[in-house]
């Protein structure tokens, strides 16, 4: 992208109109929230309102800030030293920057970009999240367990390997671990950052029917670079550029009518 | 059921977390812990200086930087000087050093630039494991394998010079000697040499081996005029490592060094050296002088490896650098 | 342009010259094991584990106190130095920054490498000059030498487990020290068994620190705090005296020590081998 035209879009970012939350109470609301990497802004002013039991997706080039903003829902951005948050950013009212950590961490969960499971069984990564937050008596483990794998579409692929280690399942297998690990406390909400990145296109499919069917007890959001992707699990979409929120609005909107026009360019692909 | 669509509750009604979660879940609790066993470290090796320092106060007084400069070292009299263990320990080095660079410096080209890597990796296993040897094993094989040996092997040589033998060959002979051990130390300095020496010559870049072949230079060319002074700092820092190592060695010189407090010029004389002389009259140093006189001494050992292990780290930080700013 | 013959020889000799380097080293290895076998092997006896010691002359003396009073001395060591290296490790991976983990690692390598009979004479001073020759002393001695390895493998160990693994368990809700023990930990428990049994073999065969702390016992020594015989400094006395009876037994205590601390050394190194080979996935 040229210079010129980077500055074009920057300015529009400036004046575009704010996206506002409209409607009954959200799950989460974010208001005016800036985000600093030591003196680096890298998000301005975002406010916007995820719904519950919806998918709520962010979609924008590399380095615009939506997993900046992902990661931020349930600060584990503070775990890189030197990073600021200013603003609100609330939970049923309750702002998340005043709760205590690894509370907010149970009901807010978050699925990384590489599956990341545990050196240990595939029963024992499920169990992990519950009994460090003590949830449940030990004699219903079990069921939990097998829940959690259902909602995550994997339980009829382990049934009957429930102790070999996590790490001999596929990639995409793997993954859905990690989704399943990440239910297995009941969040109120999930956060997927890229989670399809690294998996071919078959275990994508899996992962995207999964999380539609989540979404009836959970709220889903989703940051991914796959315009695609969005396209076509998202009930709601929100389009970052350099830091700020472009356009936040249905899906529908956003990939057939968008109102601004660096989203339209984004979505036919004049950049990337 | 244990999904359900309510927001479910946050509080721990009926499990236990894990025991070693919840001793672990006072988080500052566990980090002043670790945090206090870091600074243990410290004050041990403060109170470690200290005492050291503290202890040989009655002869640091009495004896001011002669200490250092006196040969005469005498429990009867009271008049102590650390200079024939200085020696001792310098010249059983120096002469270890002599030994073991060669052999070591050849033996890590050989892993390193020559041996398939499956050969390579073995040997240096067994090497390592020459290196856990402990010291005592080594000196119960010098002093009833190698000083026995040596008796019946220099007799010979020393005689084929007839009556003028060079100067450090000379001297009656009998058995317990610097020769001995220099060669015991030898053995025990070799394996850190041949290990570090191999890592660092394994971390020089392909390019420049390749470069020097393609010019016609033979393996061995390569290899010596090329890759080894590329590596040499990473070298030198495994030498000085091995020094640092030897300095300290206690009880294979003890065993073999003939405990006696002199300066002589010749190999086949028996000696002391500093980390030796602290193990065998330690025990038996009565009175106030003689056991500050050697912890004294013991101050000094400490210094030498603090400065010399200082250097090490610095020489093969150096080699790692230059590879990286390639 | 052909190779020069004086050019080729050259090669020849000096490539060999390297290669009888190594076998003389590796070699090395293999007389002192075999040289231990044959002269110390022969001479185990049912007697040499379980009798005490004899004057000499007579026959059918052991070195049971010597056994018992190593492993003693090692278990006090190992409660002592192993704890706080593995928790100074765990700071220095987990928790410290910059300049206060500099001055603990540099501090640990200056500790680490003081001379162990330097090491005994501060225990010397700080213990047995008031309290007398004990095996807790000796304990303390051997304690102090673990520390630095113990301390510098825990948190290699540590800091190899990837990050990733630390966000997941932080994302489910647990707090830095949850995280730590239950999974960081865990993940790296092999090298840090590995680590500590190679601490270990290092520490069973040291000597010099002993001399002046544990010191040495004919007899038994019940409880901590008198004095005990050791394998190590029975090989030295044992090997410095002029009976040739005594100098069996110094070659047969000489292979009973070789043997565990390669024991030990072999078994810790298997232990990371075997982790490596189906960890990578």
């Amino acid at each position: 992208m040229s210079p010129d035209a980077i500055n074009d879009l920057s300015k529009e970012a400036a004046e575009a109109p704010r996206p506002m939350p409209t409607g009954s109470a959200p799950k989460l609301r974010s208001t005016n929230l800036n985000f600093y990497y030591g003196a680096y802004q890298a998000l301005h002013e975002i406010s916007l309102d995820v719904y519950a039991n919806k998918v709520t997706a962010f979609i924008g080039p590399s380095g615009c800030g939506k997993s900046t903003f992902l990661r931020t829902l349930n600060r584990m951005n503070e775990t890189i030293k030197g990073t600021r948050a200013e603003g609100a950013v609330l939970l049923d009212n309750e702002n998340i920057l005043e709760m205590e950590v690894s509370h907010l961490r149970r009901r807010v969960g978050m699925v990384f970009q590489r599956p990341n499971p545990f050196p240990k069984s595939i029963f024992d990564n499920i169990a992990y999240g519950p009994r460090i937050n003590g949830m449940g008596k030990r004699s219903e483990m079990a069921e939990r367990v097998e829940g959690s794998l259902r909602r995550a579409a994997l339980w009829e692929e382990v049934k009957d390997k429930l102790h070999k280690s996590a790490f001999d399942l596929s990639g995409g297998q793997q993954q859905r671990l990690c989704i399943a690990r990440a239910l297995a406390v009941d969040p109120e909400v999930l956060l997927l950052d890229e989670p399809c990145s690294a998996l071919d296109p078959i275990a994508t499919a899996k992962i995207e029917e999964l999380l539609f069917h989540i979404k009836s007890n959970c709220t889903v959001v989703i940051v991914t670079h796959n315009m695609q992707q969005a396209a076509r699990i998202a009930d709601n979409t929100g389009f970052f550029l350099m830091g700020k929120l472009m356009e936040f609005d249905t899906a529908e909107v956003i990939f057939k009518t968008p109102k601004v026009k660096a989203t339209e360019d984004y979505i036919t692909g004049r950049f990337g | 059921m244990a999904t359900s669509a309510t927001i479910p509750q946050t509080a721990r009604p009926h499990g236990r977390a894990p025991f070693l979660s919840r001793i672990f879940s006072g988080d500052s609790l566990a980090q002043a812990l670790a945090f206090s066993c870091a600074t243990l470290i410290l004050a041990l090796t403060a109170l470690l200086v200290w005492e050291l320092w503290a202890h040989s106060a009655v002869a640091r007084e009495k004896f001011g930087f002669r200490f250092l400069t006196s040969t005469e070292w005498n429990p009867v009299t009271g008049d102590f000087g650390a200079l024939p263990f200085i020696y001792g320990t310098v010249v059983t080095s120096a002469l270890a050093l002599l030994i073991a660079v060669p052999f070591g410096v050849g033996a890590a080209i050989f892993l390193a630039e020559l041996a398939p890597p499956k050969l390579s990796d073995g040997m240096t296993f067994l090497i390592e494991l020459l290196a856990a040897v402990p010291s005592v094993i080594i000196g119960l094989i010098g002093i009833l394998l190698l000083v026995p040996l040596l008796l019946t092997v220099v007799p010979p040589i020393k005689d084929s010079f007839g009556n003028h033998p060079p100067f450090f060959f000379s001297g009656p002979f009998y058995g317990p000697s610097i020769l001995a051990a220099g060669v015991v130390l030898a053995v025990m300095i070799a394996p850190f040499i041949i290990s570090v020496s191999r890592e660092v010559l394994l971390a020089v870049p392909k390019d420049l081996r390749e470069a020097a072949l393609a010019l016609g230079a033979t393996r061995w060319e390569t290899t010596w005029d090329v890759v080894v002074p590329y590596a040499r700092r990473g070298i030198m820092g495994s030498i000085f490592l091995a020094l640092a190592r030897a300095l300290g060695e206690t009880m294979a010189v003890t065993m073999v060094i003939g405990n006696s407090p002199r300066i002589v010029a010749s190999l086949l004389a028996s000696g002391n050296s500093m980390a030796s002389v602290i193990a065998s009259e330690f025990s038996e140093a009565i009175g106030d002088v003689y056991p500050s006189a050697l912890i004294e001494l013991a101050l000094v050992l400490f210094a030498l490896t603090i400065v010399l292990n200082g250097a090490a780290r610095l020489l093969i930080l150096a080699t790692g650098e230059k590879g990286a700013s390639q | 342009m052909k190779l020069s013959f004086r050019r080729k020889a050259v090669n020849a000799v000096m490539l060999s010259l390297t290669g009888v380097c190594t076998v003389l080293a590796v070699g090395m290895l293999f007389f002192i094991l075999g040289y231990l076998f044959v002269e110390g092997g022969f001479s185990l006896s049912w007697n040499f584990f379980t009798k005490l010691p004899v004057p000499v002359g007579e026959m059918g003396g052991g070195m049971a106190n010597a056994l018992v009073g190593s492993a003693k001395v090692l278990l006090l060591a190992s409660c002592i130095g192993v704890p706080i290296g593995f928790l100074a490790g765990v700071y220095l991976a987990e928790y410290a920054g910059g300049s206060y983990a500099s001055t603990i690692r540099f501090v640990t390598d200056l500790l680490n490498g003081v001379p162990s009979i330097v090491i005994g004479i501060f225990v010397y001073t700080l213990v047995v000059a008031k309290y007398g020759f004990s095996t807790y002393s000796g304990g303390i001695a051997l304690g102090i030498m673990m520390i630095p390895i113990a301390l510098r493998s825990t948190e290699e160990f540590l800091k190899s487990v990837p990050g990733a693994l630390r966000e997941g368990a932080m994302a489910l809700g647990a707090t830095k020290s949850q995280t730590i023990a239950t999974v960081v930990i865990p993940a790296a428990m092999r090298g840090l068994i590995s680590g500590m049994m190679l601490n270990l073999a290092r520490v069973a065969g040291e000597t010099a620190p002993l001399l002046f702390t544990a010191f040495g016992n004919q007899f038994w020594s019940p409880g901590w705090r008198q004095p005990t015989s050791t394998l190590p400094v029975m090989i030295y006395n044992y090997a410095v005296a002029p009976y040739p009876d005594w100098h069996r037994q110094a070659w047969a205590a000489g292979f009973v020590l070789l043997t565990m601390v390669f024991l030990i050394n072999i078994t810790a190194r298997s232990i990371v081998a075997s982790g490596s080979s189906h960890k990578s996935r």
